[in-house]
C-alpha cells in the first residue's frame, strides 16, 4: 500500500516502512541503542533523500527512546544524575558538532567523511565488544568465572570533582561523564545519529558502569539530544518528515518494547556480543562500500529552484 | 477528478471527429491539441498518474489534411540547477574529487512520437527544438574536456528512475487525422510548473505547435503538512518532538505488563 511523504516528496510502501520502523525498534529496545545508525542508512537505501532521513529519524528516535526509557524506568534501570551530567556534556558537543558539520558541507566531502567515522567508530566499538564479550562467554561456559572487583582503579578515578553515583555503584570524578557526553554530541551531530552505539560501550568499559543500568541511562540521554537535532533540523532545513516519522514511530516503539523484554531475559554477554556482532556488520557494509567500484562513479543533487 | 477529465477528453475527441469530417484540402496544416488535466494533484495516495494527449491535424480551411504528417509530444518538467559529482579512487577508496554546476536541468522530461524522431527531421532541428534527453540544453558553469560525461550522467540517472522517458507509449493516429498518446508520471514526479508541447511536422518541417501549460501541485493532508512546515519551521519541529513523546509514552503504557 503505497503513501507519499509531504516532505521527502516521495511516494513509499506503507508496510515496507512499518517493517523497517518494527525491526529497528526491536533491536534498538534489546541493546539500548537508539538504532539511528541502523534506521538512517535503511532510509537513504529506500530512496528517502539523506537530509530527510537524517532529520526523521532523530524524530523517531525521540519517540523510540522515550518508550524505552519509561519501562527501563519501572524495573529502576535509570541513573537520572549520570543522565544529566552526561547531557550538560552533549548539548555543548553536539553545538559544536554541527559546526563542524557545516564547515565540511562547504568543503563538498561531508557524506565521505560521515562514511569514515562510521567505519572508524562501528569498527573499533564493535570489535572491542565482540572480543571482550565473546571472552565472557567462553569464561562462563567453562566455569572458570573470575572473582571480578567491583570496579578496576585506572588513573581515570584519580581526577577532581569527584561526584557520588549511587545507581551507577559509582564513585568518580563528574569530568569522566561531561567529556563523554562532549565526545559523544560532537559525534552525534556529525553522524546524524543518537550516539549510543558509542556512549553504551564507553559507560561499560570506560566508566564501569552495571550493563543493567546503561541501556535505560543511555536512552534517557538519547532523548534530549534527539530532540534538540529534530529541533534543529526542522528550523534550519525544514526536512523533518512528520508523516514518515509517525509511520516509523508506531511501529518502532512497539518493536522497542518487545525489544526490551527480550534483553531483560538475555545475559548481559550475549546482548553484547550481538550488538558488537551488529555493530561489524554495518561498518564492513559501509567499509566496501567505500571500497568497492561504485556502480555509477557519478551523482547528482539539485541545488536551489530556478523555474 | 481524473476520471472526469478523461472523459470529457473523450467527447473532445468525438467533437473534433464531426467537425474534422470535411473535403480534404493543399493547405498547410495546423494543430489543434488538448491534454486531459491540466493540474495534477499529488495526494498522500499519490502513486502516479497518467495524462492523456491528444488533437487533431486538420488544414488551414479546417478541412481533414490529404497528408497528416508527423506528431512529436514533449513533456517537460520544473527545471532545476544540479551539481555533479565524479568519484575516483584516491588511497584505496572512492572520493568525490570533482564537481560540476549544471544549470536548468529538468525534473521530468518525456518524449512521444508517432515514428522515431530521427526519421521525422533532422538532427538540426531536433537539436534547435531540444527533443529528445540527449538534445537538451544542459549549460555547465565550467566546461572541462569530458563535460559531456557529467551531462550523460544526469540523463542516465533519471532514465534509472523513470523521470526521463521516450516513447513509453508512441502516438498514433485514430482515423486521417486524430492523434493521442499518454504519458506517464511515476510516484517521484517533483512538483511544478511543466508544459507540453505537441509538433507537427511535414516532410521534416516543422509546420505547426502547441504548447499547454500542465501543473502537478500538493494536495490535502500533505499539502498543508509541508505548508506549516515551511511557513513555522520552529513551531513544527516542536511538533514533531511532541507527538514523538506522546508516541513513546502511548506505545509504553500499552505494554505496562501489571
Amino acid at each position: 500500500m503505497p503513501v507519499y511523504l509531504p516532505i521527502a516528496e516521495i511516494s513509499v510502501n506503507l508496510f515496507l516502512i512499518l517493517g523497517m520502523g518494527g525491526a529497528v525498534g526491536l533491536l534498538s529496545g534489546m541493546f539500548g541503542v537508539g538504532g539511528g545508525f541502523l534506521m538512517t542508512p535503511l532510509l537513504i537505501f529506500i530512496g528517502i533523500p539523506p537530509a530527510v532521513a537524517v532529520a526523521t529519524g532523530a524524530n523517531q528516535l525521540v519517540a523510540a527512546s522515550v518508550s524505552g526509557v519509561l519501562a527501563h524506568w519501572r524495573r529502576g534501570n535509570v541513573d537520572f544524575k549520570m543522565g544529566t551530567v552526561l547531557l550538560v556534556g552533549g548539548i555543548f558537543g553536539s553545538g559544536l558538532g554541527t559546526w563542524i558539520f557545516a564547515l565540511l558541507k562547504d568543503a563538498g566531502q561531508v557524506d565521505l567523511l560521515i562514511s569514515l567515522s562510521y567505519v572508524l567508530f562501528l569498527g573499533v566499538i564493535g570489535g572491542l565488544m565482540l572480543v571482550e564479550s565473546v571472552g565472557a562467554l567462553l569464561r562462563s561456559h567453562k566455569g572458570t568465572v573470575k572473582r571480578k572487583k567491583l570496579h578496576q582503579h585506572y588513573w581515570i578515578h584519580g581526577l577532581p570533582f569527584k561526584m557520588r553515583f549511587r545507581k551507577s555503584k559509582l564513585y568518580i570524578s563528574a569530568l569522566l561523564p561531561l567529556v563523554l557526553g562532549f565526545f559523544v554530541g560532537v559525534l552525534s551531530a556529525i553522524m546524524g545519529v543518537g550516539g549510543g552505539f558509542v556512549m553504551v560501550p564507553a559507560m561499560i568499559y570506560l566508566m564501569g558502569m552495571p550493563t543493567s543500568v546503561v541501556i535505560g541511562t543511555s536512552l534517557f540521554q538519547i532523548i534530549f539530544v534527539t530532540a534538540n537535532v529534530t529541533l534543529l533540523h526542522s528550523m534550519t532545513t525544514q526536512t523533518v518528515d512528520v508523516l514518515l516519522a509517525l509511520l516509523l514511530m508506531s511501529s518502532a516503539v512497539i518493536g522497542a518494547q518487545l525489544g526490551t523484554r527480550i534483553g531483560a531475559k538475555m545475559k548481559g554477554e550475549q546482548l553484547r556480543s550481538l550488538l558488537g556482532l551488529m555493530v561489524l556488520l554495518v561498518c564492513a557494509k559501509l567499509a566496501f562500500d567505500l571500497i568497492l567500484t561504485p556502480d555509477d562513479l557519478f551523482s547528482f543533487r539539485l541545488l536551489e529552484g530556478v523555474n | 477528478m481524473m476520471g472526469n477529465r478523461s472523459v470529457s477528453g473523450l467527447f473532445a475527441i468525438a467533437l473534433f471527429c464531426l467537425v474534422v469530417a470535411a473535403q480534404p484540402s493543399r493547405a498547410d496544416n495546423t494543430l489543434v491539441t488538448d491534454i486531459s488535466s491540466h493540474l495534477i494533484s499529488v495526494t498522500s495516495d499519490f502513486t502516479g498518474t497518467d495524462l492523456l494527449l491528444f488533437g487533431t491535424v486538420t488544414s488551414s480551411e479546417g478541412s481533414l489534411p490529404a497528408d497528416k504528417g508527423d506528431i512529436i509530444v514533449v513533456v517537460r518538467g520544473p527545471k532545476k540547477n544540479v551539481t555533479v559529482r565524479k568519484k575516483e579512487r584516491v588511497a584505496g577508496i572512492w572520493v568525490n574529487t570533482r564537481a560540476i554546476e549544471i544549470a536548468k536541468v529538468p525534473g521530468f522530461y518525456a518524449v512521444a512520437s508517432n515514428r522515431p524522431v530521427t526519421d521525422i527531421s533532422s538532427t538540426g532541428t531536433l537539436e534547435r527544438l531540444k527533443i529528445g534527453q540527449h538534445r537538451l540544453s544542459l549549460s555547465a558553469k565550467t566546461t572541462p574536456l569530458d563535460v559531456q560525461d557529467f551531462r550523460q550522467a544526469i540523463v542516465r540517472q533519471q532514465e534509472e528512475v523513470q523521470l526521463y522517458t521516450s516513447n513509453q507509449s508512441a502516438v498514433y493516429f485514430l482515423g486521417t487525422s486524430l492523434f493521442r498518446t499518454s504519458i506517464h508520471f511515476p510516484a517521484n514526479v517533483p512538483v511544478g510548473n511543466y508544459v507540453a508541447e505537441v509538433y507537427l511536422f511535414q516532410d521534416g518541417e516543422l509546420v505547426s505547435a502547441q504548447t499547454s501549460p500542465l501543473f502537478i501541485k500538493k494536495f490535502g493532508i500533505g499539502r498543508r503538512i509541508f505548508d506549516f512546515a515551511q511557513s513555522y519551521p520552529t513551531l513544527h519541529g516542536i511538533a514533531a518532538i511532541i507527538f514523538a513523546l506522546i508516541a513513546g509514552w502511548i506505545a509504553s503504557a500499552l505494554f505496562r505488563k501489571d
